[in-house]
């Protein structure tokens, strides 16, 4: 293995009736790292993920997982992988217990293993206590955390999770990325993870791969994604502003552009705290006073805006919505 | 990873699975008995062709027949037409065949939640073969089918069917269970197969409707062949149902049958590995998209 958990070439899925759902996508995944592909609903993510998984047929191009081809040997793929779904898997009938154990010998392990196994897993999980409890008995939270022990009974070397934190409160997505980083430091996996949570690509992405309409914008650590849309922003109040100084701070070369807004000065760097000794020394020079200074990183949202045209937080809180709307449906149908 | 992935692979567990959920829940169990147990005991005790004879007054004026002759021909038409005097107990094990039917046509029901439901989606992730998915489902169906056929069975016994074995009777029962095994191969199979792309249950539900009456109606679980209009007798010679019932009348209450018992034992050997064969290579192509 050459350092790569997954290499997608090309990947592309027509659906029946002609929708393009994901677009020629191409990406390197690199052993043990955190990638996160970042984009609304219906971009493709689910998509990707299942194409990857090998539940669903590329119409186009392939992909390498754990250095095996999922259309060619789609067997050796499911035995490396591990797969936590976007919707709740689990046998509702069954316990959480006997629903980890079910996997357990579906991917072969034996007994007494899978056992302890599992029982490590709940216990890491914090479902220790309500292991022998039906499935339909547990809180959302609760089964989003057994079907992330699930997917990981087979200690897999690359762990897919299709938006792990969907529709959970803001205490047990975190709980939820505690585990995964834990786990991600103690089996040493390559996580690949879909999410419309900026915060959450931001945070934990090693890297992050903007996808939309079905195409990757653009691939980079958050940093780097940052960096491209503008780098910091230091915001000024000085005793006044002559143009004189203004075309000295123009004129700094780490300088990208500077704007006068509300009273205040707005200037765009590509490294902050590098940039504002410079900047302040400019402005003494000019006999200015700078009564305040703030720096400020763009946010994931405001990357995402300048790649898509439109904000993912509009769109987050309806998706949410539909998603409970459909899980509520489905139950009632049961 | 020294994991072993046979054919097999995964089989047990996914059965496992199903039975659990099945026998967990008894009131399931019980409400679908419910069905053929009122076929028995009103349709099975009401329809009773032997009172034709032996109700009160059968007599034609002028003549005075004796009881005896009357009971003597109502015997013998009754045999040549059912191959028993008892319609109870012809009705009682034709009712084993259709409780395999009903438990078997129900099989394509449990993918069509399991795909619903997303564990399907998870399970397809595994290293498990498609293959097994399907039998699984098969024979979870299967055990189902025989365990409510012998429930079945002992109802019918309690209400007053009659055995007459032409053998020992562990031999009589084995046979007969075997044909059922047989069957319930086949028709969970079939159903399964109609469900392998299907994520509404109503469809399933629809089809179950649509088919349960005819295959039951076609088949001589309720009357011979011989009553039969020209039409629809091949259509009862090609049901599986028909021959399964002919192995049960003769093993259980010695019917004659009228195909030799062997050949139609082959019928529903190749019936069942014929749709289970269909089933496991259209699971390959279609139960992922």
């Amino acid at each position: 293995m050459s350092g790569e958990a997954i290499k997608a070439t090309g990947l592309t899925k027509v659906y029946p009736g002609g929708v393009l759902a994901v677009d020629h996508v191409s990406f390197t995944v690199n052993e043990g790292e955190v990638f996160a592909l970042l984009g609304p609903n219906g971009a493709g993510k689910s998509t990707t993920i299942g194409m990857l998984t090998t539940t669903l047929k590329p119409t186009d191009g392939t992909a390498l997982v754990g250095g095996h081809d999922i259309i060619r040997e789609p067997e050796k793929v499911r035995r490396v992988i591990g797969v936590v779904l976007q919707e709740y898997t689990a046998d509702e009938d069954l316990t959480g217990y006997d629903n980890i154990m079910l996997m357990a010998s579906l991917y072969g392990i034996p007994k007494q293993v899978a056992k302890d196994r599992a029982l490590e897993l709940l216990e890491m999980v914090g479902l220790s206590s309500a292991k022998d409890r039906k499935v339909e008995t547990y809180s959302g939270g609760m089964r989003r955390r057994l079907e992330l022990a699930m997917g990981l009974i087979n200690r897999p070397r690359i762990l897919f999770l299709d938006e792990p934190t969907l529709g959970l409160d803001v205490q047990t997505r975190a709980a939820i990325w505690d585990y995964i980083i834990k786990l991600k430091q103690e089996y040493g996996m390559t996580i690949l993870v879909t999410t419309h949570y900026l915060e959450e690509a931001d945070m934990y992405g090693d890297r992050v791969a903007i996808i939309d309409h079905g195409k990757i914008l653009d691939i980079g650590s958050p940093d780097e994604l940052k960096n491209k849309v503008g780098g910091d922003m230091i915001t000024l109040e000085t005793s006044g502003l002559v143009d004189g100084a203004q075309n000295a701070l123009k004129s700094l070369n780490q300088v990208r552009s500077v704007e006068l807004k509300d009273g205040k000065v707005i200037i765009k760097v590509s490294d902050g705290p590098s940039a504002i000794p410079s900047i302040v020394s400019a402005l003494q020079g000019q006999g200015i006073t700078i009564l305040r200074l703030s720096m400020s990183r763009p946010t994931m949202d405001e990357v995402y805006i300048s790649y898509t045209g439109r904000s993912l937080r509009d769109e987050s809180g309806s998706s949410e919505e539909a998603f409970v709307m459909r899980r509520t449906i489905r139950r009632a149908r049961a | 990873m020294s994991e072993n992935y046979g054919m097999l692979h995964g089989l047990w567990a996914l059965t496992n699975r199903e039975l659990k959920k099945w026998y967990k829940e008894p009131v399931i169990l019980l409400l679908s008995l419910v069905q053929p147990i009122l076929w028995i005991a009103i349709f099975g005790k009401a329809m009773n062709f032997a009172k034709l004879f032996t109700g009160a007054s059968l007599n034609i004026p002028g003549l005075n027949i004796p009881k005896q002759v009357i009971d003597e021909i109502g015997a013998i038409v009754l045999k040549q037409t059912f191959g028993t005097t008892d319609y109870f107990s012809f009705l009682a094990v034709g009712m084993l065949s259709f409780i395999v039917l009903f438990t078997s046509m129900s099989s394509g029901m449990t993918i069509v939640w399991d795909r619903r439901l997303g564990f399907l989606n998870k399970v397809l992730t595994t290293p498990v073969p498609r293959g097994s998915i399907i039998m699984s489902k098969v024979f979870a169906s299967v055990v189902k089918s025989l365990v409510q056929s012998a429930i079945i069975l002992l109802i019918g016994v309690l209400l007053g069917l009659t055995f007459n074995f032409p053998m020992l009777s562990v031999e009589a029962f084995a046979i007969t269970y075997l044909a059922l095994f047989l069957l319930s191969i086949g028709f969970s199979a079939l159903f399964l197969m109609l469900a392998l792309r299907s994520t509404r249950w109503e469809t399933q539900m629809a089809i179950m409707n649509l088919l349960n009456m005819p295959l039951m109606f076609s088949s001589n679980s309720f009357y011979p062949i011989s009553f039969m209009p020209w039409w629809l007798k091949p259509i009862a010679e090609v049901n599986p149902l028909t021959y399964a019932n002919e192995v049960a009348r003769w093993a259980l209450i010695g019917v004659q049958p009228t195909v030799p018992v062997y050949m139609s034992l082959i019928y529903l050997a190749v019936f069942g590995v014929l749709f289970s064969a269909l089933g496991i290579i259209l699971s390959w192509r279609f139960l992922s998209s």
